[in-house]
């Protein structure tokens, strides 16, 4: 791999609070190594805005290892940038060239306001998973881990879904700004799984009611959802959860 | 005197007996119990969970934006059961054993054997909870072996084992959220413990997203909030991981364990540049399979493939051919290191070795074909179905690696040296992990563990559950049954108000220093002087040097950090500056343990003190017993030693050869 | 909208079957039939109802959700996102169906309201007397070259409406096993070409007098 530096011009939204309405800011740096995240370069702009007494941007960012889901920015018209399957902390500058413009904007909904610069609220998502993502079993109730066998092939799709780190693009990247992607990822891990049956029916309706409530949109299946999912969730799963949705409103005794 | 209070007994009767004994609160009285837990990982969420199911009310505080972003998430390999599914020999007898020598016999012999008896729960209740572990074609669980042991007894679920193990926590503690025994504090950081009459009686927080100070009641808090590894500024931790919540409660009297007790991961993807801002671990189940390697000759500047096999030195599989390249962390770091300085590194920097798996591919590449009939197959068949079950095994690390450095570890090997990933040490804890502070408890990777001086893979996952689902739940209720008629204390308490004073205050002297340089350069440089003089070999005359540095390295801190923002508004430079100034302190007492600690065990090497062959020298005689360092004011501590004595795993130099 | 989909789906299938009766190449008369036995039979009436009703649903369900969608995202970015994970008929389902409406109105006007409520020339077949819709379809589409354009345009709309609208539909009722998607995948973009097609021919063949 050939590395080769870089300068770059950065249009970066700037919002001081919830109610500042914000506005973008045009930023040079220099000298950027090919080797370098998509963070570090910020790291890099940062440590210069200090220096010049300026406020350096403010991010959402934690194990930069692309698995804790907290970065979150919306990189030239695409949720954490140009490479598939990859969160902002895991993209390098090597998907830049010399010259470029780079144009980074919040995750943008409702349902997720702004905090600051391009940190967003995505309480919403724990408030979807306290309405029923999980299994209701106190610690100590369990039995041995291997009395119950589980299909191989299920138990891989289950985790597959259950890979989800709830970073919020599938949102962004929505042009409803609905969060069914994530809402499905996990109706799918747990209706998968025989643990996840006794609640099956009313974790889905329960958890749909509460995304609706939150102000996320509605699925119109383009698919936008899946092309940025950094864990490559597939769309299959909405399919999945309607399914579960369906069968659950028809048959649901309440 | 401490007391660690490890009951009586025989070893394998303590936790029953005290299970048996321990005194209990009845359920009206536990809606009355308010609890904070402080860090929302593996050990955090899952004893939220499991308080709030028995009734306690729960108040769960992270600094992130929601608890499942805790750096536990980031475990890529997986945990250890003393289940024996496998039916090669293990048992929890087994599992003890490997954990006290894999320490270097420098944990209690109690506090492991009941971490090795409740093991096996972990994972019928993660299993129960929906953890999608991996599985077998028959549909039961599937295992894998794992550095320092002889025996498959790690679960995981592909390489994202912590991944799930922590979705399945904080599923669990969300539905308490939802059912209303725990309140979630997301986006607050802890920034003293208030302590009342001797005991621990709630927190000050400061809001991130207001930078309001908050006080809060408990009648017990418990900091789950991990390691320390970000002092040496570039590690695998999380950036936002920092030791301010342990290193508040040491200043307000918990004494600190072993705090030179630091991990060095052997496999990580080496650093680029200055511009790195953290590293990122490669799971060492890449052991498993991967064969690490460098040039026989000195300064070999080929390209990997153009070495041939007999110029190659597959240095941990002739050094300790037992246990090959699954020798223990510690013990496969140095080995990285010493190859490198003697001038056999690869890569760029020079500061590398090669993990390479074509050898893996061919094996898997031929057992595969013989499943599927293929007779004399081809190098590409064998290559294409070598290739897909590496995939299966190991593909997201692959494409992360690939991801990072840009480069095909499937057709070329990989390039990895150690870093820092695990710190043994922590808060001193007793038997009932409470701390020296009466009702301050520390639990998982924050408290000086159950892990000696080296931790196995695969341990801390068990340790963090192990705490919060099945240990903490019954030790605290030995402390809360005397607390039942302490109701709650006013927040208008002398104490509260006190300790939010000196918070605020020292939030403002930090941000009227109006100096001119950043907090991540004094980061920069505090990481610097560690990882060279306190890192993966230790010596005296360096760590005094290092003691004299860091002392200049704080006065200048405080004197010249430039934080620009405000206080009472969201301001990640502020929250970066504190935490920075703990890691400062925190750095002094490291290397004052490290100079006091003349011996070699497990993750601490002294120079000083090795075998001619280079392996680390203990010196049972003088240091078998546990570091517990008492702040007595500003760089002044004192030394308690908590002796440890081994009655069942008795002390041997530990041979992987 | 999945559901009330389906159903408009059905329709498009009867619709285009019954329509491709005018190549029969026996002066409209097979077509004639079917479209007699279509529009005399209490049944039918019945269906046609219902269809109206499907009609209305789809159209108010899809505006109440495009609005209520919009109102998701105050502030937009600054930088789309374009074709870049989506397709662009996908995104603009709305537009396509509005000037698919459009279409409609006019494709009723042309024949649905002279067949039920004006005076037409009718036709007789072995003793039953018949609209002459032929022959109003002859006579609509021959030399009137913006019309023909108009329908040619209208059936594009729907070829795309269709692309995404029937997979999106199968998915909306939840078939998600990997065998049925792929079926599923394959005969709607099959349908989405096939159907429009084939409506777009008629016109077509009209005007330039493919069909006696």
């Amino acid at each position: 791999m050939e590395h080769y530096t870089m300068n770059l011009t950065l249009k970066v939204w700037r919002q001081k609070s919830k109610q500042d309405k914000g506005h973008f800011d045009t930023y040079t740096v220099n000298d950027i190594s090919s080797e370098m995240s998509f963070l570090e370069m910020f790291d890099v702009l940062n440590e210069r805005l200090v220096h010049e007494g300026n406020e350096p941007i403010a991010f959402d960012h934690d194990c930069r290892e692309g698995i804790c889901g907290m970065c979150s920015m919306y990189i030239n018209g695409r949720p954490h940038g140009p490479w598939e399957g990859t969160t902002t902390c895991q993209l390098h500058m090597r998907a830049f060239k010399n010259g470029d413009t780079i144009v980074v904007e919040p995750w943008r909904a409702n349902a997720f306001p702004v905090i600051k610069d391009l940190m967003v609220d995505r309480s919403a998502f724990d408030r979807i998973i306290q309405a029923g993502g999980y299994i209701s079993v106190n610690t100590g109730n369990a039995v041995d881990a291997n009395s119950l066998p589980i299909e191989k092939e299920k138990a891989d799709a289950s985790f597959a879904a259950a890979t989800c780190i709830g970073c919020g693009a599938c949102v962004a990247a929505c042009k409803n700004s609905s969060a069914l992607l994530f809402v499905s990822a996990k109706v799918s891990h747990l209706a998968l799984l025989p643990q996840g049956g006794p609640e099956r029916k009313t974790r889905v309706l329960d958890m749909v009611a509460q995304m609706d409530k939150e102000g996320f949109g509605s699925c119109t299946s383009t698919g936008a959802c899946e092309a940025v999912c950094p864990k490559e969730i597939s769309i299959t799963n909405i399919a999945r959860l309607n399914k579960e949705y369906l069968i659950s409103g028809i048959v649901s005794d309440k | 005197m401490l007391n660690s209070k490890i009951p009586e007994g025989l070893l394998d009767q303590k936790w029953n007996d005290y299970k048996g004994h321990v005194k209990l609160v009845n359920p009206a009285n536990k809606r009355n119990l308010e609890v904070i837990i402080v860090g929302t990982g593996l050990a955090g969420a899952s004893a939220a969970a499991s308080l709030g199911e028995l009734g306690y009310k729960v108040k769960a505080f992270c600094f992130q934006d929601s608890p499942r972003r805790a750096h536990s998430i980031a475990a890529q390999g997986g945990i250890n059961a003393a289940k024996n599914y496998q039916n090669d020999g293990d048992s929890v007898f087994r599992l003890f054993y490997d954990t006290i020598k894999g320490g270097d016999y420098r944990a209690r012999e109690g506090n492991v054997h009941r971490l090795a008896e409740v093991s096996a729960s972990i994972i019928d209740q993660c299993v129960a909870q929906g953890v999608p572990f991996a599985r077998e074609y028959g549909g039961l669980l599937s295992n894998r072996s794992f550095g320092g042991t002889q025996v498959q007894r790690t679960f995981y679920a592909a390489g994202q084992t912590g991944q799930q193990l922590l979705i399945g926590a904080y599923q669990a503690l969300e539905r308490q959220v939802a059912l209303g025994n725990v309140e979630l504090y997301a986006r607050h950081e802890m920034l003293d413990v208030v302590v009342i009459d001797g005991k621990a009686r709630g927190i000050i927080a400061r809001n991130l997203v207001t930078g309001e100070l908050e006080r809060h009641f408990g009648h017990a808090v418990l900091l789950c909030s991990g390691g320390y590894g970000n002092v040496f500024y570039l590690s695998t931790n999380a950036m936002g991981s920092n030791v301010t919540a342990a290193w508040k409660a040491h200043k307000k009297g918990a004494f600190f364990g072993n705090p030179c007790f630091t991990q060095i991961h052997p496999t990580c993807i080496p650093v680029t540049g200055d511009h790195q801002s953290k590293l990122t671990l490669m799971s060492e189940s890449l052991r498993n399979d991967g064969r690490i390697w460098v040039p026989k000759k000195q300064n070999d500047t080929r390209k990997p493939a153009d070495i041939p096999e007999e110029e190659r030195d597959y240095y941990l599989e002739r050094r300790y051919p037992a246990f090959g390249n699954l020798v223990p962390r510690d013990v496969a770091s140095r080995a990285a290191k010493e190859r490198c300085d003697a001038g056999y590194g690869v890569g760029s920097s020079k500061q590398a070795v090669f993990l390479d798996y074509a050898a893996a591919i061919e094996r898997y590449g031929k057992i595969e074909c013989r499943k599927h009939g293929i007779e004399n197959p081809s190098a590409e068949e064998i290559r294409h179905h070598g290739v897909e079950v590496v995939k299966e095994k190991y593909g997201n690390l692959f494409d992360m690696y690939n991801k990072i450095t840009g480069e095909d570890p499937y057709t070329t090997p990989m390039r990895i040296y150690p870093a820092v990933h695990y710190t043994m040490g922590g808060l001193w804890v007793d038997y009932e992990l409470m701390t020296t502070v009466p009702g301050l408890y520390a639990l998982g990777e924050a408290n000086f563990s159950d892990h000696g001086a080296n931790r196995l893979g695969a341990s801390a996952l068990m340790q963090g559950l192990a705490d919060g689902y099945f240990v903490i739940p019954y030790t605290i209720g030995n402390y809360l049954a005397d607390e039942i008629r302490t109701g709650q204390i006013p927040l208008s308490h002398p104490a509260f108000e006190e300790a939010e004073k000196a918070v605020a205050g020292r939030i403002d002297t930090l941000k009227n220093i109006n100096g001119s340089q950043s907090v991540e350069s004094f980061h920069k440089r505090l990481g610097k002087i560690m990882w060279e003089k306190c890192g993966m070999a230790r010596n005296e005359a360096g760590l005094k040097a290092a003691i004299e540095e860091i002392r200049a390295l704080r006065k200048e801190f405080w004197s010249d950090v430039r934080i620009p923002g405000g206080i009472r508004e969201m301001n990640p430079e502020l929250d970066k500056a504190g935490r920075v100034a703990d890691f400062i302190e925190l750095g002094e007492l490291m290397c004052i343990d490290a100079l006091n600690r003349r011996e070699s065990c497990g993750g601490h090497f002294r120079e000083e003190m090795q075998t001619e062959e280079g392996e680390a020298k203990r010196d049972d005689d003088h240091f078998c017993f546990v570091s517990a360092w008492e702040l007595k004011g500003e760089g002044n501590w004192e030394l308690h030693k908590e002796p440890l004595v081994f009655d069942v795993a008795h002390p041997s130099q530990r041979s992987y050869k | 909208m999945g559901l009330t989909g389906i159903f408009l789906i059905a329709f498009l299938i009867v619709h285009v079957g019954l329509n491709a009766c005018i190549w029969a190449m026996d002066g409209g008369q097979m077509f004639n039939v079917a479209a007699h036995f279509m529009g005399s039979t209490v049944v039918m009436r019945i269906l046609e109802i219902g269809l109206f009703v499907f009609f209305v649903l789809h159209i108010v369900q899809a505006y109440t959700l495009e609005v209520q969608n919009r109102r998701k995202r105050s502030v937009g970015y600054a930088v789309p996102m374009g074709n870049s994970g989506s397709k662009w008929y996908s995104r603009y389902m709305g537009w396509l169906g509005t000037l698919i409406l459009l279409f409609l109105i006019v494709h009723l006007r042309n024949f649905w309201i002279p067949s039920r409520f004006l005076d037409m020339n009718e036709v007789t077949y072995n003793g039953v007397e018949m609209h002459d819709l032929f022959g109003l379809m002859k006579d609509t589409f021959a030399g009137n070259t913006w019309l023909v354009a108009l329908y040619v345009l209208g059936c594009i709309s729907l070829a795309y409406h269709l692309m995404h609208g029937f997979q999106s539909a199968f998915r909306s009722l939840g078939v998600f096993n990997s065998r049925y998607l792929h079926l599923i995948n394959a005969l709607g973009l099959g349908f989405a070409i096939i159907v429009p097609l084939g409506f777009a021919m008629m016109p077509i063949s009209m005007y330039f007098g493919w069909v006696s």
